[in-house]
């Protein structure tokens, strides 16, 4: 493997953890209140977050650049704070993948929450357990397998994202190249052995991914009384 | 010492609306059919239901009044629901010691090891409540809510799911926890043979109001109240063990205007113990009989009656000496024996079941 494809390995594990960790702090209020509230507008919401798995990827992409960029809203306010646009920045990457991953970490976390039902918490208020007290000691450990799935999907699903990276990213080595877009190059440089390594090394490394969730999964899987 | 809840709660199509004056130690009863508001009632008591207005004072400590409103963890009672509910994911010792660790130390009277042997749960520490009976689930739930000391036990029909033979495993804890501790418990149920064995005071609760409350004895000998009760109308006597007549494997039981006999349960003399005595069973005579198979004849005086659900029969209340009791008859009868106030009579009761 080049110096470059291995480059584009890093940035790309760098991009999926980041994005990883954003979305999981993130992403857990908003599950938790969609498995908990009545209110309608969790409706909306829940469409909101569910968009990106039928959008096609330019679109959020395209969206994403213009935002970003230094005459969008968000770019345009940094850039008159005196600060950069996140355009073709790892930062906007960031951004971008987690928008795009946002329904792989909410869903899988709203199911978990809304199975963990309201008797177990107030168990544990009746045994003078906090709110956060509840959520940290009866409500994760009773999620774990939603967190596990949420956590995976959500790492391996920007690992394989391409469109996204393309409009937001560019193709910055170092910066903004990431393995998908690598795998693209050498394709269309007819360099297939360097492609053929990249894909195929994706592929098993994401079987492997997703075998030992589903696995750690069944052993964890919790009898209800 | 007393527990003043006053509550008004008002749903789509149920409404709450209690004010009560309950006794500040042993066992009071909720009792009623469901849908009445014993549910709801327990968990405005415990905080789970915000009834906003309400107001509740567990002897004289205040938990909620116009200007407080303490969440149920901040609120020192122990909950037992009608399914276990232990926590999964911990074993039997992490879900006892789940609620311990988070009562400072300075409050803690019951310790865990009390609470273990109190429920005899001792062997099942190290299991997953997965690894658990029924029974042995709501024993250590019991266990649970114990060990955070509570000073006020909510216990929402915790033998309701448990089928006869584990019932019968689990009541003799829970009078256990009668004699032993002097925790306050607030028992809700619709099953009257727990009542009559377990209560000290009854509230008896319809449509979401109390329509009775005071204590056991008097309460079930009201009147006004067998006809909801139907079939289970009867007494409950407060009795102790006299003698035993090891020939016929009876026990004599000395109550407040008399003896009965009943079957010996092995019971030692000078025990205490609760027998019920049920209207159905008991029937009246002008003279006293001879020849007949029924041992417990007693005297007695008619003091009120009122008619039945059924236009067939009638509720008769006595009075056996302090004892009060009830005779479930026909109209016709009592029109033949021309019952009124004041007559004197003799009972023939032909069942007394001994409990606890």
């Amino acid at each position: 493997m080049s110096s470059a494809d291995w480059m584009a390995l890093t940035t790309t594990l760098k991009l999926s953890a980041v994005t990883t960790i954003v979305l999981l702090i993130l992403g857990t209020p908003i599950a938790w209140w969609l498995a908990r509230t009545k209110n309608k507008v969790s409706v909306v919401v829940e469409a909101v977050v569910a968009l990106p798995l039928v959008l096609p990827p330019t679109v959020l992409g395209f969206y994403m650049l213009v935002a970003l960029g230094p005459n969008g809203p968000i770019g345009g306010t940094l850039e008159s704070l005196g600060l950069h646009h996140l355009a073709f920045t790892f930062t906007g990457l960031v951004l971008a993948s987690t928008l795009y991953s946002l329904p792989f970490m909410v869903q899988p976390l709203k199911d978990a929450f809304a199975a963990v039902g309201d008797r177990m918490i107030e168990v544990a208020a009746t045994l003078r357990a906090r709110p956060w007290d509840r959520f940290f000691s009866v409500v994760v450990p009773l999620s774990r397998r939603g967190f596990l799935t949420a956590i995976t999907l959500t790492f391996a699903h920007t690992v394989g994202e391409f469109g996204v990276v393309l409009m937001v990213g560019g193709n910055i080595p170092g910066e903004t190249r990431v393995l998908s877009i690598a795998i693209y190059d050498h394709a269309e440089a007819m360099d297939y052995a360097s492609a053929h390594l990249l894909a195929g090394g994706l592929l098993v490394a994401s079987f492997l991914l997703l075998f030992t969730v589903y696995l750690l999964n069944r052993r964890y899987t919790v009898v209800h009384p | 010492m007393s527990i003043l809840a006053r509550f008004k709660l008002d749903y789509a199509n149920f409404s709450l609306d209690v004010d009560l004056d309950l006794p500040g130690r042993g066992v009071t009863a909720l009792f009623g059919p469901s849908g009445s508001g014993k549910t709801t009632l327990l968990r405005a008591v415990a905080g789970l239901e915000h009834a906003p207005g309400g107001t509740l004072s567990i002897n004289g400590d205040v938990w909620q009044d116009a200007a407080t409103f303490r969440p149920t963890h901040q609120r020192p009672l122990g909950y037992v629901f009608q399914e276990a509910s232990l926590f999964p994911h911990l074993d039997v010792r992490a879900n006892l010691e789940f609620g311990q660790k988070r009562v400072p130390q300075a409050q803690r009277r019951v310790s865990l090891d009390q609470a273990v042997a109190m429920l005899d749960i001792g062997h099942l520490l190290g299991r997953k409540p997965a690894r658990l009976s029924g029974g042995e689930r709501q024993r250590v739930s019991i266990a649970r809510a114990l060990a955070t000391s509570p000073r006020l036990l909510l216990m929402d029909e915790p033998l309701a799911a448990l089928d006869f033979a584990l019932k019968q495993e689990i009541l003799p804890y829970l009078e256990r926890l009668h004699d032993e501790l002097d925790i306050p418990v607030l028992y809700v149920s619709h099953a009257p043979d727990e009542v009559a064995r377990l209560a000290d005071h009854i509230v008896v609760m319809e449509g979401g109001r109390a329509v009775a409350s005071g204590p056991l004895t008097d309460t079930l000998a009201r009147l006004d109240l067998p006809i909801r009760l139907g079939d289970d109308a009867g007494v409950v006597l407060d009795a102790v063990v006299a003698a035993r007549d090891a020939e016929w494997h009876l026990a004599h039981m000395k109550f407040a205007g008399g003896r009965l006999w009943v079957r010996d349960h092995g019971l030692p003399v000078g025990h205490r113990a609760r027998v019920r005595i049920l209207a159905r069973d008991v029937s009246l005579a002008r003279a006293p009989t001879t020849g007949t198979s029924i041992l417990n004849t007693l005297p007695a005086v008619v003091v009120d009656s009122v008619d039945d659900a059924h236009p067939a029969l009638t509720l008769v209340k006595l009075r056996v000496g302090e004892s009060p009791l009830l005779a479930r008859l026909t109209r016709r009868s009592a029109h033949a024996l021309e019952l009124a106030p004041g007559l004197v009579v003799y009972v023939q009761i032909k069942a007394v079941a001994l409990i606890g």
